[in-house]
């Protein structure tokens, strides 16, 4: 089942042509028809979860918003994939770009915004070129503008390129970066659907999230919430890489099995289902899974959650048994300090002393007591920062400990890796 | 005085009348009492113009234009990695080296880049026609390893591969 990714195998899927040969923006005029309120009803009705991480249902995030509200609303999309495993949503911007255009002017329209931004990382310079082409196109045939499609509703689209920072893939970050300042979190509440973008109220959402809005309005809601398993409803693309045979972007419904997933679209594990160490499952934020537990797990919210980890961006990570997995998580730590921007101390020194550690654990240097340590700092950033950087930062670290711990051990004792 | 702190060359820049024209158009995707949103673009812009990379004459510059102080423009020129604060070469290589990329064998790709232009990471050639760096995840995943030159992505790399990609540059 393809509904994000449906187009992008068409030659010049990236264009208006294409699109509309598809009927690419009915579900904008549908969503008109309906009404703002009842396109609210049916993303909800929908059960679409956040598909950048946190998995915040986006009809709920939309009617958050309030109404009769006399400043000015923004929406932003997310296109800053930045966390490490993740590019689906390269793949939407290079092939599909007007799925994602006609998602978000069917979240304007609903809650009342004229003004959006695309948030794109810096480093995908031929996808900007390539949205902003799509954006051009738009204009020029009068999708875009004061009177979009000729409906008499005022929607206007501006891209804006980050630096290179990962934490302005988190969205109080990204509201700063936007506003031209360094991308530093901010505390919440005030929550952006009050206080965002300029001080006014702001819809954030991922990229997937937003292009998964004009089938969820042309089907229904209730046909996409039937879709997946329970309080996980949908499709999901899941970016699986390293150690398959075939690694992807692919697309599937909520709550496959993780195995199915790697065996029956990515090819297989190299070298064989036996040869599998792990799977990271959502992004490298989240907590490794050990082969037994990849086994039989399914890959939704709940089941993840469960298991002590997440479906984040779900950025699969395929991890064979060559692997030195304190090396990976020594490899992952020095990301999150490079990542950390400094605001709160717990992640900033938090982040500094995983890394230091695990770098010098990797080199065969490392302690029995530096093993307790590891969990100590994780404990001790967890919670205690303004965004979940910090958290993602303990999340590899406490995800190896739980389910490898015997590796750590091996380091100390040896100086030097199991896997050789 | 660190790497990331702004260098200064004595050479004030200029804006080309094209350029000028771009920033008009950057100005108006934001409010109009929002100028500061268009620092960032503005930044990328300079750093094209300016030889690929931004002097503090360069992010004085800038906040002229934007109407910013200066210390203000720095803080964001050096929190966001992508402005180059020292001179980059002509070709500004980037190999990723972030989980993905590492298990997919991104060490045989900087070890056959080093080699190839017999400098380490962090560093320009003598010519001043390649920067070679290390960076994060740019988000390629599935088509692990992969580097950026420049505008560009390479994707499913392997150690002969960057060296024929190294060659064919002009």
């Amino acid at each position: 089942m393809k509904i994000v990714y449906q187009n992008i195998h068409l030659p010049n899927s990236h264009t208006l042509a294409v699109y509309r040969a598809n009927g690419g923006y009915q579900a904008v005029l549908k969503a008109i028809e309906l009404g703002p309120d009842e396109v609210i009803e049916e993303v909800k009705r929908s059960g679409i979860r956040g598909r950048g991480g946190a998995g915040f249902p986006a009809g709920m995030k939309w009617s958050f918003i309030p109404k009769n509200d006399p400043r000015p609303k923004y929406l932003t999309c997310n296109a800053d994939e930045g966390e490490p495993g993740t590019c689906k949503d390269r793949d939407i911007i290079r092939y599909d770009p007007h799925r994602l255009i006609e998602g978000m002017m069917i979240c304007g329209f609903a809650v009342g915004i004229q003004q959006a931004y695309i948030y794109i990382r810096g480093e995908f310079y031929r996808e900007t070129e390539r949205l902003q082409a799509a954006i051009d196109e738009a204009y020029a045939d009068g999708i875009l503008g004061d009177n979009a499609l000729g409906k008499g509703f005022k929607f206007h689209l501006a891209i804006h390129r980050g630096g290179g920072a990962y934490v302005c893939g988190e969205e109080t970050g990204l509201i700063e970066s936007i506003e031209g300042k360094k991308g530093q979190p901010r505390l919440k509440p005030p929550f952006p659907a009050n206080i965002g973008l300029y001080g006014c109220p702001t819809v954030i959402n991922n990229v997937e999230t937003l292009a998964s809005i004009p089938s969820i309005i042309e089907r229904g809601g209730a046909w996409y919430g039937a879709l997946g398993v329970a309080k996980s409803s949908g499709t999901k693309i899941f970016s699986v890489s390293g150690h398959v045979n075939k690694p992807g972007n692919y697309e599937v419904e909520l709550g496959i099995p993780l195995k199915t997933l790697l065996e029956e679209h990515a090819g297989g594990v190299r070298g064989g289902w036996n040869n599998l160490k792990g799977v990271i499952p959502g992004g490298s934020s989240s907590p490794i899974l050990p082969a037994e537990v990849c086994a039989t797990i399914t890959m939704d919210y709940d089941a993840m959650a469960k298991a002590g980890t997440m479906l984040g961006s779900g950025a699969v990570i395929v991890i064979d048994k060559s692997v030195c997995l304190v090396r990976a998580i020594a490899r992952l730590s020095r990301f999150y300090r490079h990542e950390s921007c400094g605001q709160c101390t717990p992640c900033r020194e938090g982040t500094g002393w995983l890394a230091q550690i695990m770098t010098r654990m990797e080199a065969g240097q490392g302690t029995m007591e530096d093993i307790d340590l590891l969990q100590d700092i994780c404990n001790n950033i967890g919670g205690k920062t303004i965004c979940a950087l910090g958290d993602a930062a303990a999340g590899p670290v406490m995800g190896a400990l739980r389910s490898f711990k015997e590796e750590f051990i091996y380091h100390v004792e040896h100086g030097r890796c199991m896997a050789g | 005085m660190n790497e990331r702190s702004p260098l200064s060359t004595g050479v004030v820049p200029r804006f080309s009348d094209e350029a000028l024209k771009q920033i008009d158009a950057i100005f108006k995707r934001y409010p109009a009492d929002r100028r500061q949103s268009a620092v960032m673009p503005i930044l990328h812009l300079a750093q094209r113009e300016f030889g690929g990379w931004l002097s503090r004459e360069s992010l004085d510059y800038v906040a002229g234009i934007v109407g910013m102080p200066p210390i203000r423009v720095y803080e964001v020129a050096t929190f966001y990695t992508m402005y180059n604060l020292r001179p980059v070469g002509k070709y500004h290589v980037q190999a990723c080296t972030n989980i993905s990329c590492w298990l997919c064998g991104s060490d045989q790709v900087m070890d056959a880049l080093k080699k190839k232009l017999k400098i380490a990471a962090g560093h320009t050639t003598e010519d001043k026609r390649f920067t070679l760096i290390e960076v994060e995840c740019l988000g390629a995943c599935v088509n692990a390893p992969m580097m950026q030159i420049n505008d560009d992505y390479y994707e499913n790399l392997t150690a002969d591969k960057v060296v024929e990609i190294i060659d064919r540059l002009p």
